[in-house]
């Protein structure tokens, strides 16, 4: 284009600049109509007393219904609903990042004057005094770490080897059409949806036929929690298993190694990272778990190493235990609670990091 | 099995053996694979016969541990006509109220959040900036990672007064209306304070799963739309909310999957009765969930209670069972009857999606 063309292009653009915006509001119009709406609702509020939930609630209706009919008013009624749907939309997003912010702040806000090196090294419980006759609270969870490591521990060994063989099997020696492992997929996909609680159910009445009444261990609960368990660990790994170039197999299959030995030599070394992570994801997802264990292994006080004998706690059962069955001394047993509440999110957080940072780190060789 | 078979059956060591070099040692070492491989395909079969194994030994030492529970009379038998299970003729009267407890207070969460879960997860795909879209995602997805028990005490500490205000008003000023009637609560209490949270907890698995599907939409369609003049919302109804729908079906279900089996919010929370009542914002007469009901008197019940019990877990277990297997089927039959790639890639984005949800998650539903 010449360059008399282009000016004689651009002429006519300098008196209608706006013919691309007439009938548009101005570009950041959401923001005016939020501030607007802010003030006047604050106003409105402060006649009628103020609280913070009311305020946001109140400004956003203001704030949708001013938008609404500023639009429609000097745009028209499809871009209003544009409009309306954007903040919609957005404000849906907003509701799901305030429980994260505010549940994580409540928990370490609560938790953190509990948290010290007492609370993590000595039992909790309530002691009666007979000289005094006043019952002695201390502030512990050394039982419910020790239950915790050890519950999810059992549970991760035995899980581990079902979960990774089978998704093994699904990916190395099924082929995909066989009824044999259709099934075991679908097997798989509904095992994810029972309800924990029926997982501790279920340990409890096979522990029962086993032991007899009162059955409550550890090691029932690590049962409970496999169950949860296997089926996550069957996906995780299947996934990274998939993931694995189907050149490496060949490759080494054409160089006449063993299908055992190209699985354990080649695929597993070559999708170990997101294996690795995909087991640690599972064990945060059932630490947490609470209903199956203290049905399973019930909830105590006492320090119980023996995870086959007796009932054993863990962090999440003794910040349930904290709230609903609580000691004589209330507040106490409540901030235990919550000492255990943050020591569990601290947890949760921690496995969770670690698992990412071995995704990133082994990441191209899955690429690759 | 015939392809374990099929890759030592290579010719090539034992039909010239001279020329095999002694350290590679290729001719022993598949002499020795060749059990070691079977004993492998052995071990991964038999894992992948132990889930079968799992999946039935959960139904079938419910049943057994629950059997004596429902055939019993409860009007006379002395364990089961006091406590916790008091007050019934039968095993069915005590669980009837408990399953509509159940699914009453997993839809009314299901009202709240799948709304909400739908509009992330649309937000996340077309409206925030493209950039920032996969952490914003993370965050939601951390959503999952925070065990319930924490969820239930905040719900205890922040959700119950916070919508203590709401509560009073909606008592007072839409009353006459049976869902809201009632006494109202002063504490908090009650099925919208616990629904609200199982909402919450909901939102990660539907957002996560609708936002892989919307993705999922074919560019063209998208761009077709916006080039007939469609805003951006129409452009969604026009060719996302059509593409998508059997896929957000499926989510929400799993979504009520996971509500349904929710126990520690729901006991933390609400202060319940067993009964039938659609009364959300009254304390002390609201319908109990099963899964709740069970933590709640587990501790305190005798041995054929805690029968009883187990038996109300069998129902959750076979809700729970049907709820999942539907999900699975609706996404499942969209596959077979397009027949297509692309719905067979939906398929898959649905899979990957559920268990990166369910792996990323920690302490899901407790």
């Amino acid at each position: 284009m010449t360059a008399t063309a282009q000016s004689a292009a651009r002429k006519p653009q300098g008196p209608m600049t706006n013919a691309l915006t007439t009938g548009q509001l101005p570009r950041f119009i959401e923001f005016y109509v939020l501030a607007g709406a802010l003030v006047i609702s604050a106003g409105a509020l402060a006649l009628m007393g103020f609280n913070w939930g009311g305020w946001i609630f109140v400004s956003i209706i203001v704030y949708l219904i001013g938008l609404a009919s500023l639009s429609t008013v000097a745009e028209n009624r499809r871009k209003a609903v544009d409009r309306v749907v954007r903040s919609l939309v957005t404000i849906a997003f907003l509701l799901a990042i305030a429980p994260l912010i505010s549940t994580l702040y409540t928990v370490t806000a609560k938790g953190i004057g509990q948290l010290n090196w007492a609370f993590i090294s000595q039992t909790g419980g309530a002691v009666f005094d007979p000289t005094t006759l006043k019952v002695a609270v201390t502030s512990g969870a050394l039982q419910a770490i020790v239950g915790t490591l050890e519950i999810t521990g059992i549970a991760t060994l035995m899980s581990i080897p079902i979960g990774l063989l089978t998704s093994i099997y699904l990916v190395e020696y099924a082929q995909p059409q066989q009824w044999m492992a259709r099934t075991v997929t679908f097997l798989v996909d509904v095992m994810t949806g029972i309800p924990s609680i029926v997982a501790g159910l279920f340990a409890f009445s096979l522990a029962t036929l086993i032991v007899g009444p009162k059955a409550f261990s550890g090691f029932s609960a690590s049962v409970a929690l496999s169950v949860l368990m296997i089926p996550i660990i069957v996906r995780a790994c299947e996934e990274m298993l998939r993931l694995v170039p189907h050149d490496l197999r060949e490759a080494s299959f054409a160089l006449g190694v063993s299908r055992f030995s190209t699985i354990v030599k080649i695929v597993l070394p070559t999708a170990i990272a997101g294996i690795i992570t995909g087991i640690m994801l599972a064990i945060a997802r059932v630490i947490g778990e609470t209903a199956p264990i203290f049905i399973a292994a019930s909830f105590t006080d006492n320090l119980n190493f023996n995870p086959f004998f007796g009932p054993q706690q863990t962090l999440p059962v003794l910040a349930y235990a904290g709230f609903k069955f609580p000691g004589q001394d209330i507040a106490a047993s409540n901030a235990s609670a919550w000492g255990a509440a943050l020591l569990l999110v601290l947890i949760v957080v921690i496995l969770n990091i670690i698992a990412r940072i071995i995704a990133r780190i082994f990441a191209p060789k899955i690429a690759r | 099995m015939s392809n374990t078979e099929a890759v030592p059956s290579l010719p090539s060591a034992a039909a010239s053996p001279a020329p095999r070099s002694p350290s590679k040692g290729a001719g022993p070492a598949r002499v020795k694979s060749r059990p070691a491989d079977r004993i492998f395909f052995g071990l991964s079969f038999g894992s992948a016969v132990s889930i079968m194994v799992i999946l039935a030994g959960v139904a079938l030492f419910l049943i057994v541990q629950a059997v004596p529970a429902i055939a019993a009379n409860w009007a006379t038998n002395p364990d089961l006509n006091t406590g916790p299970t008091g007050g019934y003729a039968n095993f069915w009267a005590y669980v009837g109220p408990l399953i509509w407890g159940t699914l009453w207070v997993s839809a009314i969460a299901l009202l709240i959040g799948a709304p909400v879960a739908i509009g992330i997860a649309l937000f996340i795909s077309h409206y925030a900036p493209r950039r920032i879209a996969g952490v914003l995602g993370y965050l939601v997805d951390l959503l999952a990672a925070v065990p319930s028990i924490v969820f239930g005490l905040w719900g205890i500490i922040v959700i119950r007064p916070l919508l203590l205000p709401l509560t009073q008003w909606l008592n007072q000023n839409l009353g006459w209306i049976p869902l809201f009637g009632g006494q109202a609560s002063t504490t908090g209490s009650t099925i919208l304070a616990g629904a609200v949270v199982l909402a919450v907890m909901i939102l990660p698995i539907i957002s996560s799963i609708s936002r892989e599907i919307f993705l999922q939409t074919p560019r063209l369609h998208e761009e077709a739309a916006l080039a007939l003049g469609a805003t951006k919302w129409e452009m969604i109804t026009l060719a996302v909310f059509p593409y998508a729908r059997s896929g957000v079906v499926s989510a929400t279900l799993l979504g009520l999957g996971r509500a349904l089996g929710e126990t520690m919010a729901i006991a933390l929370i609400i202060s319940p009765s067993i009964e039938v009542s659609t009364r959300i914002l009254t304390e002390g007469q609201n319908s109990q969930t099963i899964a709740a009901n069970i933590a709640l008197n587990f501790p305190i019940a005798n041995a054929l209670q805690r029968e009883a019990l187990i038996g109300t877990g069998l129902m959750l277990f076979v809700i729970s069972l049907a709820v999942n297997m539907i999900a699975r089927y609706i996404v499942s039959r969209t596959g077979a009857s397009a027949g297509s790639r692309k719905s067979s890639r939906k398929r898959r984005a649905v899979r990957a999606s559920v268990s990166a949800a369910s792996s990323s998650s920690a302490g899901g539903h407790a």
